[in-house]
């Protein structure tokens, strides 16, 4: 079970405060993929923190997720560069073909999103990576293209 | 040290804020995120006010006083500033007013009136959030919350149970549970203390004045209504009598005019749940623990208990409160002596507390035919009193039905903070010695402070006994306890601090000043009570030479008592 990855993290902290709590939710999620309740729970009885307070800082970064990452992770570049060349649009079409917010996961367990700040392919602007592998100016009109890929690739392994 | 304050001089007390220096003064400075008796935040801007000297903004409520200050508390820029801030709140605010249960007691409402607001100057998105009506006793609207943090600082500083926090960033903020999971599902123990603080609509009672109605207008129902002892101290305010006024005869009168078949004061109950519990108590001494015993009559205190010290269930008395014990005696003993169905009997309750409608709805308590059908708060009632057109002043004072009209002071002083453990001690003295305590006035548990301490000698055996209000203090003196820093026989924990004269369901002025006058009417009427002690109650008397037998009988424990099990929850 998880139980052990986040034991093993929170060893790594023995007799901490809570001003450690972001670098253990980072660990965390860097090890489990995502924030769950089980974790909440677990580092809520190390740190001697609500639940409720755990979440709310979780809450306020974009970087922490509650929920396993999709079978394709889909990071959409919102800084400067992409912003200029349209990506707001982009992540409405993305928000839209899938039907989730980013932070969150597709019901079938397909599709991710998660905004990031920048991504360091301003020349390829606006761009996207999914599971790594980056797109480069991307339309709109290209977004239910790409997501067919993917799926047609999930059926192709399965 | 000297300040100025709008032109006057006046003396300032060092470390002070300028917030509570003007408010000695009697200036009147608008505050949303404050909180009386808690560190300032500073966080809604709303009481800001101009240094003359520099004509720079400075928030009153966090900014200290300082020697030869001199400040404008209603310059224009000060009112030109904060209606801009209600401006600002009122952006993405549901202009809902008409329908909002706040309506009338909301502050976001009051301050756009008195500093003038008639237009939507800024137009800005509503965050469209869901309700969260997942709770038997409080509903979430954040789509009316404003963000000021009272309840998130109530929730954590106050009652340590950090069911609810801030979320999000930004115009994404929000408060709400862990994982946006429902209050249902959360450490939440109904206290209620956040819509006391709640300036807006955003945390209400769940009300069910409507389910009452429906009952009352059904010929087939005989509506009973009980009354928690705090309730007849308190409702007066709602009328605008002064606080401290027991209204008890006339809220009689009131629940005749609705229509209520029966009046059963709880106390009545209490007097029931002194005759158990100091039973159970001499019962542990006998038996050499477990202690300390603690007292059960507090809803959020249990379900506090179920979720942070579940090992510690086993030394809450089994006593289920007065409400359910009021709730069984009437739908088990009493229907069926009337020749009723469990069924045709509908229990209402009138209650200072939000907590005691997750009681009535408790599967112990009752299961398919649930013992207490509606709670109602002190609120609520106000409001069915208003919507029957019935002025309480002018009512003729009636008295309750038998045959559980009759209470002992004892059972009134259930309504504050000690009144528990003052009531049973007087109980427990007398089970043991046969003789009454020589002084039934117990000084060491009365008064508002957060904890206190008695020991009274029983024959030879010194009982020792705390009382402790609030489940932030509760969960400090625990913290001793456990680690065996004080040891007593018997515990009595109050969920609100103060006791339920300051529940959560207490009409929403409630401040030090007016808690007190409650506090100070109860003791009144044991003062002058000629049965002050609940085993001479002659009702008392009578259920149990025709139906109960005796305390801690096979049938008392059948009607009267309960177990409660570990409850697990994100916390």
């Amino acid at each position: 079970m998880g139980s052990t990855k986040i034991l093993k993290v929170l060893e790594r902290y023995p007799g901490v405060g809570k001003d450690k709590l972001i670098p253990i939710l980072q660990e965390v999620q860097e090890a489990e993929g995502f924030l769950g309740r089980e974790a909440v729970i677990l580092i809520g009885k190390h740190l001697d923190v609500p639940a409720s307070k755990i979440y709310g800082v979780a809450t306020f970064y974009n970087q922490f997720r509650f929920e396993p990452v999709g079978r394709f992770h889909i990071q959409i570049c919102r800084g400067t560069a992409c912003h200029v060349k349209g990506s707001a649009k982009l992540l409405e079409t993305l928000k839209r073909e899938l039907g989730v917010e980013p932070g969150r996961t597709t019901r079938d367990g397909m599709f991710s999103i998660e905004v990031v700040a920048c991504i360091g392919a301003c020349g390829l602007a606006p761009a996207i990576s999914i599971n790594g592998e980056f797109h480069a100016r991307v339309t709109p009109e290209e977004i239910p293209v790409i997501l067919g890929n993917c799926r047609k690739s999930a059926q192709e392994v399965s | 040290m000297r300040i100025t304050l709008n032109g006057k001089t006046m003396e300032a007390r060092e470390g002070e804020t300028i917030l509570s220096a003007a408010r000695r003064m009697g200036l009147n400075i608008p505050t949303l995120c404050h909180m009386e008796g808690l560190p300032p935040t500073g966080a809604c801007r709303v009481c800001l006010v101009e240094d003359v000297k520099t004509g720079r903004l400075i928030p009153s409520c966090s900014f200290p006083v300082s020697e030869g200050m001199d400040i404008a508390t209603h310059s224009s820029q000060v009112v030109a500033a904060r209606k801009t801030i209600i401006e600002l709140l009122l952006a993405s605010h549901p202009d809902d007013c008409l329908y909002c249960a706040s309506n009338g007691t909301c502050e976001l409402q009051k301050y756009a009136q008195e500093l003038g607001v008639r237009q939507r100057s800024y137009s800005g998105d509503r965050n469209r959030i869901d309700l969260d009506m997942s709770s038997p006793s409080i509903i979430r609207d954040p789509e009316k919350c404003i963000l000021c943090g009272r309840c998130v600082r109530v929730c954590s500083e106050v009652q340590g149970v950090s069911a609810i926090d801030f979320a999000g960033r930004g115009s994404n903020a929000q408060v709400s549970c862990a994982f946006d999971e429902g209050l249902n599902v959360s450490s939440c123990v109904n206290c209620g203390q956040c819509v006391m603080v709640c300036p807006t609509g955003a945390l209400t009672e769940r009300r069910d004045v409507d389910r009452v109605l429906a009952a009352l207008d059904d010929p087939k129902k005989t509506v009973v209504v009980q009354h928690a002892p705090a309730v007849s101290v308190s409702l007066a305010e709602e009328f605008g009598i002064k606080p401290g006024s027991d209204v008890v005869d006339k809220m009689n009168a009131a629940f005749r005019r609705m229509g209520f078949d029966k009046i059963f004061p709880t106390s009545f109950s209490a007097d029931l749940t002194v005759m158990e519990e100091a039973h159970e108590l001499v019962e542990r001494v006998k038996k050499g623990g477990p202690f300390p015993m603690f007292t059960s009559c507090s809803p959020g205190w249990i379900k506090y208990l179920e979720e942070f010290h579940p090992d510690l269930l086993g030394n809450v008395s089994t006593c289920k409160s007065p409400q359910q014990m009021m709730g069984a005696v009437v739908k088990r003993l009493w229907a069926p002596a009337q020749g009723l169905e469990s069924g045709q009997v509908f229990n209402v309750s009138v209650m200072p507390c939000t907590a005691k409608k997750f009681e009535a709805a408790r599967p112990e308590m009752g299961g398919e035919v649930p013992d207490v059908d509606a709670v109602i708060t002190t609120r609520e009632l106000a409001e069915m009193i208003r919507m029957f057109g019935i002025d309480i002043t002018s009512l003729e004072g009636e008295q309750a039905d038998s045959p559980f009209g009759d209470r002992s002071s004892a059972g009134k002083l259930f309504g504050a903070t000690g009144g528990v453990m003052e009531a049973a001690a007087r109980t427990a003295y007398h089970m043991i010695t046969g003789k009454e305590l020589p002084e039934l006035k117990i000084d060491a548990v009365r008064g508002l402070q957060d904890v206190k301490e008695a020991v009274v000698n029983i024959d030879g055996l010194e009982l020792k006994l705390a009382v402790v209000s609030g489940l932030g203090n509760a969960g400090r003196l625990l913290k001793d306890i456990i680690d065996g820093k004080r040891t007593y026989h018997f515990v009595e924990v109050m969920t609100c601090r103060g006791g339920c004269i300051s529940g959560g369901g207490q009409p929403l002025v409630t401040n030090p000043e007016r808690v007190k006058a409650r506090m100070q009417v109860l003791y009144e009427i044991d003062r002058d009570a000629s049965l002050r002690v609940s085993h001479e109650n002659p009702s008392i008397k009578a259920l149990y030479r025709d139906f109960l037998k005796e305390p801690g009988s096979h049938k008392s424990h059948e009607l009267l008592h309960t177990e409660y099990s570990p409850r697990e929850v994100l916390k």
